[in-house]
C-alpha cells in the first residue's frame, strides 16, 4: 500500500517550528547586534556582559541551593513513597497513588495559590523555607513517578533470597534494593533538579523578600528589552546545561537498563 | 514498616490539604464569611476574562490535536531508529526552560525581531508593526508550548493501533482519507480526548504566556489570579478565583478519568 507523504511533511514541519525559535535565539547571542534583525557580526560581548551581572548570578546560586536540597529531598520521599505504593495495593494506597498523580496535571498555578494560602494561614513569612517546601512538593510527583516504574519491572525473588541467606532487613535494603534501584532514583532526582530550577509560576507565589531565583530573575529581566540579548546569552547558557543534564540522565538510564537485563 | 507509612501519608496529606485549601479560603484572610467574592469573579469584566480564557483554552486544544494527530501516526509507522529520534526530539522541549522558549517567540515577534522584519520587507504588515499582545500571539505560543503534550498521548495510542485495518479498509476500496478518518481517528479516540484534556486543562491554568506576549486586552484568569496576589494583595478574591478553576480543572479530570474507566471496563467484558 502507498503511504501518504502528508504525516511524514508535518511531522517534518512541527520539528522546524520547535527547534526554530531556540535555534535563532542561540545564533542572535552571538550577535553583534541589539536585536535579531539582522546580522551585525560576531560577538562575545553579550556574554562578557552577563559575566558582570552580579544580581544573575546570585540568582543562580539561590537556585541551585534549592534545586540541590529540593531535589535530595524529594528523591528520599520519592522512594519511600514509591515502595509503599509498590508494596501494598490497598484502598488507602489507592488514595496515595491519586494524591501523587494529580500534582502531575494540576496547573501550576493553583499549586502555587494553594501553597501561598496555607503559608499565609500558618502565618509562616514567605522566602527561602517556603519556596524549597513547594519545590519538593511539586517534584515529589515526578520522583515518585519514575523510581515507581522502575519498581514495576523489579525481581523481588533477590530480595527473599538477601533474607533466606540471613541479611537482616537494614541490610537487604542497603545492599540490595537501593543499589539496584538507584538508577531509577538519580534519574527521579534529575528530572527534580532540572524542574526545580525551571521552575517560574510556583516560586512566584510563595516568594518573599530577599530570595529571588534565577527563573524570577530572568522573567523581572524580560521585562525590558534593553536586556533581550543578555537572556539570548544566559539562555544559551542554560540550554547547554540542560542538555549536559539530559544526556548524564539518559546514559544512566540506559545503564540501568542494561544492567537489569544482564 | 508501619513508620514508613506514616511517614508517607504526611507528605501526601500535605499535597491533599493544599489542594483543597482554596475552597475552604473563601473570606478566610479577613474576619467572618462573606460571598461578595463570589459576585467580584462573576462581574462583567470577570466574565470576558472567563470566555476569553475558554475559548484560548479550546482553540489551543482544538489545534494541538490537530497537529499532533498525522504527527502520530508518522512516528508510530516509522521504524526503530527514526521512531526513538523522533520521540527524542520531541521530549526535549519538556526539558528546556519554559520561560526561555517563550522568550524566543517574543524576541521573533519583536518589531525588530526576525519574523517582523521578514513581514514588514514582504510588505504584509506596515513598517514598526507589532506582532505582539494579541490574541494571535497568545494562542501562537500557546499551542508553541502545548504541542509536545499532545503529541505524546496520542503516539502512545497510535503505537498500540493495528495498521493493518487500515490496510483492510483499502483494499475494501475506501480512500485513502476515508480509511484515515474512519479507521484511524476512532481507532485512537482514547488518545484524542486524553490529549485534548491535557492541553485544555494546562492552557486554561496558564499565565505567564498571557503575560509575556499578551497585552492588556488578552488577560486570562490565571494573569487575574496573580493581579489580586502581587499586585493589588487580595488574597480572598484570588482564593476565589482559584476555588472556581480548581473545581473545573476537577471536574475535567474527573470526567477524564471516569471515561477511560468506563472504556477498560468495555475491553475487560467479552464482546
Amino acid at each position: 500500500m502507498k503511504r501518504s507523504w502528508w504525516p511524514g511533511i508535518i511531522t517534518a514541519l512541527v520539528l522546524v517550528f520547535f527547534y526554530a525559535p531556540i535555534a535563532m535565539l542561540v545564533a542572535n547571542s552571538f550577535n553583534a547586534s541589539r536585536f535579531g534583525g539582522q546580522w551585525e557580526g560576531f560577538s562575545w560581548k553579550w556574554y562578557e556582559k552577563l559575566w558582570e551581572a552580579d544580581d544573575v548570578w546570585e540568582a543562580l546560586r539561590t537556585s541551585l541551593k534549592i534545586a540541590v536540597l529540593a531535589s535530595l529531598a524529594s528523591m528520599i520521599l520519592g522512594t519511600l513513597a514509591a515502595l509503599v505504593l509498590h508494596k501494598f495495593r490497598s484502598v488507602l494506597q489507592k488514595a496515595h497513588l491519586g494524591l501523587i498523580t494529580v500534582p502531575l496535571m494540576m496547573p501550576d498555578i493553583l499549586m502555587g495559590m494553594s501553597l501561598l494560602l496555607l503559608f499565609v494561614a500558618m502565618s509562616v513569612p514567605t522566602g527561602f523555607g517556603t519556596i524549597l517546601i513547594a519545590h519538593i512538593t511539586f517534584c515529589l510527583s515526578y520522583v515518585t513517578m519514575v523510581v515507581l516504574a522502575r519498581l514495576q519491572d523489579f525481581d523481588f525473588t533477590i530480595i527473599e533470597a538477601a533474607r533466606d541467606l540471613g541479611a537482616n532487613a537494614w541490610q537487604t535494603t542497603t545492599r540490595v534494593l537501593l543499589p539496584l534501584l538507584a538508577p531509577g532514583i538519580v534519574a527521579g532526582g534529575l528530572l527534580a533538579f532540572t524542574l526545580s530550577i525551571d521552575d517560574y509560576v510556583i516560586t512566584f507565589f510563595v516568594q518573599g523578600a530577599g530570595t529571588t531565583t534565577l527563573p524570577l530573575r530572568i522573567y523581572s529581566m524580560m521585562k525590558v528589552s534593553r536586556n533581550m540579548p543578555m537572556i539570548n546569552a544566559l539562555s544559551t547558557l542554560m540550554l547547554a546545561v540542560t542538555f549536559a543534564v539530559v544526556g548524564l540522565g539518559f546514559w544512566l538510564g540506559k545503564r540501568g537498563a542494561g544492567g537489569a537485563a544482564k | 514498616m508501619a513508620w514508613l507509612v506514616v511517614f508517607f501519608v504526611v507528605p501526601a496529606l500535605i499535597v491533599f490539604v493544599l489542594a483543597v485549601r482554596p475552597s475552604d479560603a473563601l473570606g478566610g484572610a479577613g474576619e467572618g464569611w462573606t460571598l461578595d467574592h463570589l459576585q467580584a469573579i462573576t462581574d462583567e469584566t470577570t466574565r470576558g476574562i472567563w470566555w476569553r480564557t475558554l475559548w484560548i483554552g479550546i482553540v489551543t486544544a482544538l489545534a494541538c490535536v490537530v497537529v499532533a494527530i498525522p504527527v502520530s501516526l508518522a512516528m508510530a509507522r516509522a521504524g526503530g531508529r527514526w521512531r526513538h529520534l523522533l520521540l527524542l526530539l520531541v521530549v526535549i522541549p519538556f526539558w528546556t526552560s519554559f520561560l526561555i522558549r517563550i522568550f524566543a517567540w517574543k524576541s521573533l515577534l519583536h518589531p525588530q525581531g526576525s519574523i517582523s522584519q521578514l513581514m514588514q520587507w514582504l510588505g504584509v504588515i506596515d513598517d514598526g508593526g507589532v506582532l505582539l499582545y494579541n490574541n494571535t500571539s497568545v494562542v501562537l505560543v500557546m499551542i508553541y508550548t502545548q504541542l509536545p503534550f499532545a503529541i505524546l498521548p496520542l503516539y502512545a495510542a497510535a503505537e498500540k493501533f493495528d495498521f493493518t485495518l487500515l490496510e483492510a479498509a483499502r483494499d475494501l476500496g475506501a480512500s485513502r482519507w476515508k480509511a484515515f478518518t474512519a479507521v484511524f481517528i476512532p481507532g485512537i479516540g482514547r488518545g484524542i480526548g486524553a490529549a485534548a484534556l491535557m492541553v485544555f486543562v494546562a492552557t486554561i491554568g496558564m499565565y505567564v504566556v498571557p503575560d509575556i506576549v499578551g497585552g492588556t486586552d488578552t488577560e486570562m484568569i490565571g494573569n487575574k489570579i496573580a493581579q489580586r496576589v502581587q499586585g493589588d494583595r487580595n488574597l480572598p478574591e484570588a482564593a476565589a478565583l482559584s476555588a472556581a478553576l480548581l473545581a473545573a480543572v476537577m471536574v475535567l479530570l474527573g470526567l477524564g478519568w471516569w471515561n477511560q474507566k468506563r472504556a477498560q471496563r468495555m475491553e475487560a467484558t467479552p464482546s
